[in-house]
């Protein structure tokens, strides 16, 4: 099969790349796009580890073809911090040490940022439920809910 | 001369003894005796074995010194996760 | 060792300072080992039996070969049989030679320029296999008819007579057996299983290999440990290690898992053969396939107590299948059943038996979970039967300093009295519970241990330190080195950057294992810095023209000893280093050791858990963690532990399992159903840190890493029993299995 074309915004920046009709966005991001800040923990959707938004909404990158994204406005893990300045929820993680070997962290943060741009005031079990696709085998979760509140306090206050 | 305690299935292959006792100043010359006088040990000794000193294991150190009132228990060779 | 030190002031050690790999792992700019590339890199890919038994006939690797864009074929073939048993079991569980010995086992592997080319060039390759009768269930293997698996592994003290699945047997303890149960007013005897877990950490194995064609060879990947890595693929290669240089990335979880090698060697050959970097990344079914798991077993407990909770004897027997290969584990379980308890008679047996499944790897406190969740689940019975307080039984019985462990010494120092305490004093212990809730609690252990240190401690011309380690950081480890020599030189943490070095650049370091880190590189960090701190008040001495031994360090700075010293103004760290090119050269502190002492660990944990007689689902409600750190370094990171310990013990007790169809394949590789506990299960994890130092290190460290994952299982299990009114005995609770029991 021919290498498909496609032009897409990632992180505000015009992006172009070529790819197989068959293959996911997290490989695109990963692999030809150098962007390998989105893991495969899982190729399923299981595990949440790829997390980006597309048009603002949480997907699996894993589960989404790069010839499904062309003029769509794509966030990963690499644009959330404001230039030199860190997002009020990275901050707050490694505050928190809510991570341990943290290859789960930039999914964690990428769908953590979904919620509170939805919901500013999510309660602890809200928080759970909305992180229940992203798998973390370090910590048992406590500081990252603690860590996710910690920044919506802060975010709400801004 | 050193009281060398040999869990249950080291016993097995020193004649049924669970306590040995051995000329020994360091963990090696133990081992060395042991090796010796029980030859049954010696492939369980020449893959490992740890020593617990006075309740306190090690795992490798030949030179470690055996005082003659030390409780010396001869253990398998620890491994973790 | 130096224990007057425990009970030091600590400036630095205890504070929660931001870890230095922080920055880089909120912006995903961390580089584990899949994100790692090089100029002409080719895509490896390996091909998996589908069988869980069969003789490898033939294999025919020439249609694959001939597909544009293939640079690289190999088989078992294209490895040397190796003479060691030990590393033949570790290079054949990598790739088979004559015989596939479970689901998952790599046969045959490619190299090519794209992943699509690799996966065509897989299904070009043409096995064939003869296939033989296979045994996955662990007393099944043990039957005298039982499929063999490999035979002749049977170790000395094996009994004759035994099914040849049968590798290793092991027997401890001490006092009058018969004796002690006839003390008893009840002896209550029981069986239970456990299924095999998954370490399930999220990052599957991945490595980047390259060898040149002058035999030098540079190796990437993730792993426990680089130094042992490059000792098996040097060997499994026929390389001479100074000529194999590894790298170990940033982690993703290993827990255990990745102690040893599973895809490194394949990489390599494949990389010779081709001339090219090659690079495998594992699918997360091939995770599950053919990597981890821990044991699965079936063990027979026996224990008597008298009405007034004192224990007179323990008895186990201990039956593990550590998969297809050889496995000491049920060792480690065998000592450690019955180590929290003072017991005058206590006997334990172990047995491993082979079966048609993945090799068994480490997975935090290897073998003690199974073993101690049976033994933690009779006491409950016991004290339930006997109208009895768990924890004061628990006290009563405690090991403590002077008890002659089950396991052989005695004890030292140990903490188990002071957690149990804890526990006690803790409101939790004594809340109210509501309908279909049970409240259960269980001890835990691990023996920890220290091994192979080496560190190097450079003190830069600025005032600053960079200190050089061997062992990958898993949970914040560089975080709390940093704190260590921060405290021992009197300078700022911040001023302190650590970093883990390749094989090439620092002397042998153990694996990331036995909770070893905080401890033995701590040791070495502290060491090292002892030895630049000679050198730096050595230096000030001669600036000063008085005697090296007249010369102190003081809050960072070398200051005369006393008075007959002579009067000089403080030299700090920094100005002694700004001078070094003058006084002698750059001055660095190091330690090689290979460290014991590590003092053992005991936690205590309690549960509330709430079971809906329905559905027979468990929700966990309130859970407490209790734990004897010797001193917290870095107090979130040892928390970090006890939490996520306890999470992954808490997903063992309840709903994690292998689980094998008749026709012995893995019906579950995915996190789809192997499920692993998510956010939304689990209540917060509270934790007590409690410090009795350990003698063997200077500022009391103990291991922490282990023990956690020790008690969930029966402390879920008790809480899951008097829940339901009805005792447990196999693991995972899960529902329908829970529905059953309350059903009878």
């Amino acid at each position: 099969m021919k290498s498909m074309h496609i032009s897409t915004t990632i992180n505000g920046d015009p992006v172009e790349f070529i790819c197989d009709p068959g293959e996911p966005l997290l490989d695109v991001l990963r692999n030809r796009l150098g962007l390998t800040g989105a893991k495969e923990g899982c190729g399923t959707g299981d595990c949440g580890a790829c997390s980006v938004t597309v048009n603002g909404r949480l997907v699996c990158s894993c589960l989404v073809l790069g010839a499904e994204v062309e003029g769509v406005e794509i966030s990963t893990i690499e644009g959330m911090a404001n230039d030199d300045q860190l997002h009020p929820l990275q901050r707050a993680f490694i505050d928190g040490a809510a991570f341990q070997c943290g290859v789960c962290t930039p999914g964690i943060l990428v769908a953590a940022k979904a919620l509170l741009e939805k919901n500013a005031s999510p309660s602890d079990e809200e928080v759970r439920f909305w992180l229940a696709g992203n798998l973390c085998r370090c910590t048992g979760y406590d500081k990252i809910i603690a860590a996710v509140q910690v920044a919506a306090a802060e975010m709400r206050g801004a | 001369m050193v009281k060398v305690k040999l869990w249950g299935t080291l016993g097995q292959l020193a004649d049924g003894q669970s306590e040995v006792e051995v000329d020994a100043k360091t963990f090696k010359e133990m081992l060395d005796r042991l090796t010796e006088m029980h030859p049954g040990l010696a492939p369980y000794i020449a893959r490992g074995v740890s020593m617990a000193l006075d309740g306190v294991i090690y795992r490798e150190s030949w030179f470690q010194e055996i005082k003659p009132d030390s409780e010396v228990v001869l253990m398998p060779f620890m491994k973790g996760g | 060792m130096d224990t007057g030190q425990s009970k030091r002031e600590f400036r630095y050690v205890g504070t929660r300072p931001n870890r230095p790999d922080g920055v880089d792992k909120v912006t995903g700019r961390a580089q584990y080992g899949a994100d790692m590339t090089a100029p002409g890199m080719l895509t490896g890919a390996i091909l998996r039996s589908p069988h869980a038994h069969a003789r490898i006939i033939s294999i025919d690797t020439t249609a694959a070969e001939a597909i544009a864009g293939v640079r690289a074929v190999i088989t078992g073939k294209d490895f040397v049989r190796l003479d060691d048993e030990f590393t033949r079991d570790v290079q054949e569980n990598c790739m088979a030679r004559e015989a596939a010995l479970y689901d998952g086992h790599a046969v045959a592997a490619v190299a090519a320029t794209t992943p699509v080319i690799a996966k065509a060039a897989l299904a070009a390759i043409k096995v064939e296999y003869e296939t033989l009768p296979h045994v996955t269930d662990v007393d099944a293997a043990m039957k005298i008819d039982a499929p063999v698996v490999l035979a002749g592994r049977a170790l000395e003290t094996v009994p004759a007579g035994m099914s040849q699945n049968v590798t290793n047997a092991c027997e401890f303890g001490h006092g009058d057996l018969d004796a002690g149960f006839a003390k008893a007013d009840l002896v209550i005897e029981r069986s239970f299983k456990t299924a095999a877990t998954h370490q399930g950490y999220i990052e599957p194995h991945a490595c980047l290999a390259s060898v040149t064609t002058d035999g030098k060879a540079d190796l990437w990947c993730c792993t426990q440990g680089q130094f042992f890595v490059r000792t098996l693929c040097s060997d499994i290669m026929g390389m001479e290690a100074s000529q194999l240089r590894v790298t170990a990335s940033e982690i993703g979880g290993g827990f255990g898992g990745k102690t040893t090698v599973f895809i490194e060697p394949v990489a390599l050959a494949l990389s010779r053969k081709s001339g090219r970097p090659v690079k495998i990344v594992m699918t997360r079914d091939e995770v599950f396939r053919a990597t981890g798991p821990t044991v699965s077993s079936s063990m027979d407990i026996r224990i008597g107590m008298t009405k007034d909770g004192r224990i007179t004897a323990g008895e186990a027997t201990l039956r593990y299948s550590g998969g297809a290969y050889p496995c000491g584990t049920v060792e480690m379980g065998a000592q450690a059943a019955f180590a929290a308890y003072d017991l005058e008679a206590v006997r334990t047996y172990g047995l491993n038996a082979l079966t048609n499944r993945p090799k068994e790897a480490a997975y935090r406190a290897p073998g003690a979970p199974q073993a101690i969740y049976a033994v933690e689940s009779i006491v409950d019975e016991l004290c339930q039967k006997l109208s009895l307080d768990p924890l004061a039984v628990r006290l009563q019985n405690a090991a403590k300093k002077g008890t002659l462990s089950s396991y052989g010494p005695t004890f030292n120092d140990i903490g188990l009295v002071a957690t149990l305490e804890a526990a006690t004093n803790h409101p939790h212990y004594n809340a109210p519970l509501g309908p279909n809730q049970g409240r259960g609690l269980s001890c835990g252990f691990w023996f920890n241990f220290g091994g192979n240190t080496c560190v190097s401690l450079n003190i830069n011309t600025d005032g600053t330190v960079g200190v050089t380690e061997g062992n990958p950081d898993i949970g914040g480890s560089r975080a709390s080195i940093s704190l260590m020599a921060a405290e021992e030189l009197g300078i700022p943490y911040e001023s302190i950057r650590t970093i883990i070095a390749d094989t090439n650049s620092l002397g042998y370091n153990d694996v990331t294992d036995g909770s070893r880190v905080t401890f033995s590189v701590g040791l070495a960090t502290i060491k090292a810095a002892r030895d630049a701190i000679g050198k730096m008040t050595s230096r000030a001495a001669q600036y000063w023209g008085i005697d090296a031994d007249a010369v102190k360090w003081v809050d960072g700075s070398a200051v005369p000893a006393g008075s007959n010293a002579g009067k000089f103004p403080p030299l700090t760290l920094a100005e002694i280093a700004a001078m070094s090119p003058q006084t002698g050269g750059p001055i660095a502190g190091h330690h090689e050791v290979n460290v014991d002492g590590a003092g053992v660990s005991f936690g205590v944990h309690l549960v509330d858990v709430e079971v809906d007689p329905e559905t027979g689902f468990t929700k966990v409600l309130r859970y407490t963690v209790f734990q004897d750190a010797g001193k917290a370094v870095q107090p979130d990171y040892v928390e970090g532990q006890m939490q996520g310990g306890a999470v992954q013990g808490i997903g063992w007790a309840l709903n994690e399992e292998y689980i094998y169809g008749e026709d012995g394949r893995l019906q579950n590789p995915g996190f789809l159903d192997y499920r692993i506990p998510v956010s939304s299960d689990l209540p917060n994890i509270e934790t007590v840190i409690l410090e009795i130092p350990n003698p063997g290190h200077p500022y009391g460290v103990r291991g922490v890493g282990e023990t956690p994952i020790v008690p969930p299982l029966a402390a879920i299990a008790n809480a899951v029993s008097r829940a339901t009114g009805v005792r447990l005995t196999e693991l995972p609770m899960s529902p329908p299995r829970i529905l059953k029991a309350m059903k009878g």
